[in-house]
């Protein structure tokens, strides 16, 4: 499954990354602190997180997630939109909750 | 030392701004970059970025700062990360997932989880730390590309 179609499936908005969205999504994580994701987080997970600072936009492209997804409409900060731009890092925002995404990602990818 | 060593490495050295979080991971981005146009396996350039921005991170929470010196051989990448920092009072206790002493404000970022060190030796072949209070610390780290029968 593409980052678009996982976006579409889970109603998102996607407000940065746009040249990323064919990017592969395989799993997921749930997480804010950034050392966590780097360290448990497998490659081309779908991350759900309310932490919408540059740090959470350079530990999605160093550990190789596919998308960042900012849950409970948590915002985005201006320098990270630009540099989610600059590596194609889709930023996708949702109104629901980690939980509710959580479950809407596991569905699409045949989990549960 | 491996006789392999005689390989003449490609070598990057950056610097690393102190207390600029914005900046933190820039030298790690230009590692990843360089090994991706090198076609270096996957897991070796994930585990290589990832151990270097919890170091660079290490060094702007604690050490105003510091330098990186990375050398890729065909088998492996060497980083040897130094900073002039107040030094690691417990370096065993350091290592510990969950440790940490990191302040609010770094915390608030995301960051002071106390997986850093923990995250930088899961991902290294081989870690070493030579830390002295009031003079800094080293980490030596060997990420190895696997599948080269090396």
């Amino acid at each position: 499954m593409t980052v678009k179609t996982l976006s579409e499936l889970l109603e998102c908005n996607c407000i940065a990354g746009h040249g990323g969205l064919e990017r592969p999504v395989t799993g997921g994580y749930i997480g804010d602190f950034l050392s966590w994701v780097m360290g448990r987080a497998e490659e081309n997970s779908a991350w759900i997180t309310v932490m919408g600072n540059i740090n959470a936009v350079a530990v999605a492209l160093l550990a190789d997630v596919s998308c960042i997804i900012l849950c409970d409409s948590a915002p985005l900060d201006e320098d990270a939109r630009l540099r989610a731009e600059e590596n194609d890092i889709p930023v996708l925002t949702s109104s629901q909750t980690a939980f509710a995404l959580a479950l809407s990602l596991g569905r699409a990818l045949g989990r549960c | 030392m491996s006789n392999k060593s005689s390989v003449e490495p490609i070598t990057q050295q950056y610097v690393i701004p102190g207390t600029d979080f914005t900046r933190a991971g820039e030298a790690s981005s230009k590692v990843k970059t360089i090994l991706k146009r090198l076609g270096y396996d996957p897991d070796a350039i994930r585990r290589v970025a990832i151990a270097m921005y919890e170091g660079e991170i290490n060094m702007v929470i604690h050490a105003h700062g510091g330098t990186a010196k990375v050398e890729i051989f065909p088998d492996r990448v060497e980083i040897a990360l130094c900073d002039q920092g107040p030094g690691i009072s417990d370096v065993s206790k350091a290592m510990e997932e969950g440790y940490s002493t990191a302040p609010d404000e770094v915390r608030a970022l995301g960051f002071g989880a106390g997986m850093g060190l923990p995250n930088m030796k899961k991902c290294s072949d081989d870690m070493r730390v030579h830390s002295i209070i009031g003079k800094g610390t080293d980490v030596y780290m060997t990420i190895r590309v696997r599948g080269t029968g090396n």
